[in-house]
């Protein structure tokens, strides 16, 4: 095994790295950032934005804390208290979730399959931009007053016409579709990234298993995501223009939007959850220091994980006048997830034990993560029992569930992922003390929270209340609670001091801190504009690992223009030169089109008619070819030539 | 500094057609999302269909055949056409792309305007009824597509004469053309569900 770090010496092609770099680059200034379709700039700043939205949603849940901290207390009142809920699980599910997993597969798919940016990168800033504005609209109707107050997955009828007149219901439907028209198109980026980008020689059966999480990921949103795009859109029609989906007098029925939703909501929970196994494959190996035991068992896990989980969703509904029978199904359906699930996390304890671990804080909140998700598991298995759901159902029992299975299983890797990536990004280390301050809050702060909570709701607690009675002896527990929650906000200001200062003055990293194996680790940190200077060509699982002194690379790609090559779905081998766009403010302005209708449509219906005028001429701008530049590209034999 | 297994890749070509490139399988992607709204929405129709004794329910009468129907004989007819265009396109034959293009852009044209008529035969409102709101729901959803997939057409054959002219044009012109399959298809079950499920079922 070598670990030869740097990229191949290229001292007599300089004057060509040079041109492929700047053929690569942003123009420089702000102009220039808005233009950007560059993959590692898109991806960061959906990283930011993401991480910016956990703040905020955060910030809501510590003054949901503050309330319940002692019983009858008026620090907010009922109908803010409504919204704060609200906006708290929207926030984390749809604004920073969903997001901030695309986000880290926008950033290092590319690298990791080793090519020069994203398929579609245009269609990748403009999904930048229709996420941004989407979450700046929930949060501008929030400031005013009109956030939304029926609860994330904003059952009807509350949410109807009839009990929720005003605009809040529709600010928290279209919010939905900004945001999965940003999730939807991330996910046929990354399909078509990790089917036709991959450096030569990277056959699918090489495929980093963070790279296999993603593709599984992007899958899940394609056939998940319609879903609450077409319930919440027949949500708004039924507020705005008087159809009768979930109407029960005209032949419409409240449950129907209740399979709408979790037939998207539950797969949404493991679209958030397998990336989230993706980034604990990575550092689990790296800091083993061998590949991750069992790659195939792995590989199948998360495929038949992705699979299973579109079979659950009624597991949400047992309270409803669901047929025993299908119970039956949704139970056995629910309690066989875990089987995938546990078979990952015994390879990789084997991994850990078979190799040789370094304790540093990625492993630490891998290791988090082990904790917190079996707990969470095992009450999910409790919660598959149809009996025992239905006596806890809706209090605090499930609030503690779920956040012990999305904050344990999607926060606590996405943080280890933060730690082991932002040399990458940066090119400079984390700061290690801070970091283990960073984790040991959390993850005490994160059990003081929640742990309580199973407690209380075995002891009635029904969640989404704004207060309870003295009388109720819940006190104490909650006191606890909020005091947990301030660690945790404690240990992301540890968190967010620690960047801003391993900014400036953090180690210097170098390409490889980890020594890791996979392929954005034999680049420069940060990356070059090109990602690469040669495309790589891969032999092994873990080319830097298992590369000789001199690696074989890609050549005859074009310096001047921004070409890629395109290999062949299974085994990568080398098929065609594609030329790649080159920054354009499109994009933005498309982005702009779409937020106008999407907007528009709260409040009339006629603003999807008159609002898709300015987004064709934004998209027929967008599709026509930039006259008056000849590109190598241009030639073709034809018959009929003109 | 080259080495012996390095891979040259000069010499491939810039563009390709079908699942070789990789528009195609963006288009894919697309199509597989909205295949999936569309199965969800007739997946809805039948679920609120079971919700109700009589359907369509208050003795409404069936949406009448003549103009569902045609419009089905159009668009099948409209493969030819799409066919064509798609096979010249490979051939690089931009002639044959040029006279292709319009055909099928003016049978979308078509299409279009007896799908006016469809929604009146329908012979009742989105707000009449869940009935009417699934109806108008998802021949709405199918009407955007054709109207998106005309004025995709509409731009490309523009281009086609004006140009720019590249070489992976002519596999725009079969990515269109693979996305016209996808709507031609997606119809057939839509159009058995809207007029054929409320009388044989």
């Amino acid at each position: 095994m070598s670990t030869a770090t740097t990229a191949p010496a290229v001292s007599d092609t300089s004057q060509e790295r040079r041109q492929l770099e700047r053929t690569w680059s942003d123009p420089p200034g702000f102009y220039g950032w808005l233009i950007s379709v560059d993959h590692k700039s898109i991806g960061k700043r959906y990283i930011i934005t993401a991480f910016a939205f956990f703040v905020l949603g955060g910030l809501l849940a510590v003054t949901m804390r503050l309330q319940l901290a002692r019983p009858e207390n008026h620090l907010v009142g009922p109908d803010l208290y409504n919204q704060l809920f609200t906006m708290h699980g929207s926030t984390m599910m749809f604004l920073f979730a969903v997001p901030v997993m695309e986000a880290m597969a926008i950033y290092l798919v590319p690298l990791m399959v080793g090519t020069r940016n994203i398929a579609f990168p245009r269609l990748n800033a403009f999904s930048y931009w229709v996420y941004l504005f989407g979450g700046l609209m929930l949060y501008t109707a929030f400031f005013l007053n009109s956030g939304p107050d029926v609860g994330w997955f904003s059952y009807v009828p509350l949410a109807g016409p009839e009990f929720t007149p005003g605009k809040r219901a529709d600010f928290w439907a279209q919010t939905v579709t900004f945001t999965e028209v940003a999730a939807l198109t991330v996910a046929v980026e990354i399909i078509a990234t990790v089917f036709k980008l991959r450096a030569p020689g990277m056959a699918l059966n090489r495929m980093p298993l963070f790279v296999w999480a993603m593709l599984v990921m992007a899958f899940m949103v394609i056939f998940a995501m319609p879903a609450v795009m077409l319930s919440s859109t027949m949500l708004i029609m039924d507020r705005l223009v008087g159809t009768h989906f979930f109407n029960p007098a005209e032949g419409g029925d409240a449950l129907f939007w209740q399979h709408l939703f979790w037939f998207f909501g539950h797969p949404e929970v493991y679209i958030i959850f397998i990336p989230a196994l993706g980034i604990i494959s990575s550092i689990v190996a790296a800091f083993a220091r061998r590949p991750v035991f069992g790659y195939l068992a792995m590989v199948l896990a998360l495929v038949a994980t992705g699979f299973t989980s579109f079979v659950l969703w009624v597991h949400h509904m047992f309270a409803t006048v669901v047929p025993g029978m299908g119970k039956g199904f949704f139970t056995a359906a629910s309690m066989m997830i875990a089987v995938p699930t546990g078979i990952q996390i015994f390879c990789w304890i084997t991994t850990l034990w078979t190799g040789r671990p370094v304790t540093k804080t990625p492993l630490l909140f891998v290791l988090g993560f082990f904790f917190i998700l079996v707990l969470g598991g095992l009450t999910g298995v409790m919660l598959a029992s149809v009996s025992l759901d239905s006596q806890v159902h809706d209090s605090f029992f499930v609030v503690a569930h779920f956040h012990y299975v999305l904050i344990g299983g999607a926060v606590f890797p996405l943080f280890g992922g933060f730690y082991y990536w932002f040399p990458k990004i940066t090119g400079r280390m984390l700061h290690e003390t801070a970091g283990k301050w960073n984790f040991w809050l959390f993850f005490i702060g994160f059990n003081l929270t929640f742990f309580p909570m199973h407690q209380l709701g075995l002891e009635g607690m029904p969640r989404r209340v704004y207060t309870y009675s003295e009388a109720t002896g819940w006190g104490d527990l909650n006191l606890m609670a909020t005091i947990g929650a301030g660690l945790i906000a404690l240990s992301v200001l540890v968190f967010i001091l620690n960047v801003l200062w391993s900014l400036r003055r953090g180690e210097i990293a170098g390409d490889n801190p980890w020594r890791a194996g996979t392929l954005e680790w034999a680049t420069s940190s940060p990356p070059r504009n090109d990602n690469f200077d040669f495309i790589p060509a891969v032999a092994a699982h873990e080319p830097l690992w298992e590369q000789k002194e001199e690696p074989a690379k890609t050549v005859g790609l074009s310096t001047e223009v921004r070409e890629v090559l395109i290999t062949t779905l299974l085994d990568a081998r080398p098929d065609h030169r594609l030329t790649f766009p080159d920054p354009s403010i499109w994009p933005l302005l498309s982005a702009i089109a779409v937020s106008i209708l999407f907007v528009g449509s709260i409040f009339t219906p006629w603003a999807v008619v008159w609002g898709s005028i300015p987004v064709t001429f934004a998209l027929i701008g967008w599709f026509w070819p930039k006259p008056g530049k000849p590109k190598r590209t241009c030639r073709w034999k034809s018959r009929h030539d003109p | 500094m080259t080495h012996d297994q390095d891979i040259d890749v000069s010499n491939l070509p810039s563009y390709a057609f079908d699942s070789r490139g990789l528009m195609w399988w963006g288009t894919l992607g697309i199509i597989a999302i909205e295949g999936t709204v569309f199965v969800l929405v007739l997946a809805g129709y039948f679920y609120l269909r079971q919700r109700t004794a009589e359907w369509p329910p208050g003795g409404l009468p069936t949406p009448e055949l003549l103009w569902g129907t045609l419009n089905t004989v159009v668009l099948l007819v409209s493969l030819i056409p799409n066919y064509w265009t798609d096979r010249v396109a490979k051939r690089h034959d931009l002639r044959g792309v040029r006279i292709g293009l319009p055909i099928c852009l003016g049978f979308a044209v078509v299409f279009l305007i007896i799908r006016v008529f469809e929604f009146g035969a329908l012979d009742i409102r989105w707000d009449n009824n869940a009935y009417g709101s699934i109806v108008w729901t998802i021949l709405g959803l199918h009407t955007a597509h054709l109207v998106t997939d005309a004025i995709d057409t509409a731009v490309l054959a523009v281009l086609m004469f004006t140009g720019p002219l590249e070489g992976r044009r002519f596999s725009d012109v079969n990515d269109n053309a693979f996305y016209w399959y996808f709507v031609v298809l997606a119809w057939i079950p839509i159009y058995a569900v809207v007029y054929l499920a409320p009388r044989w079922l």
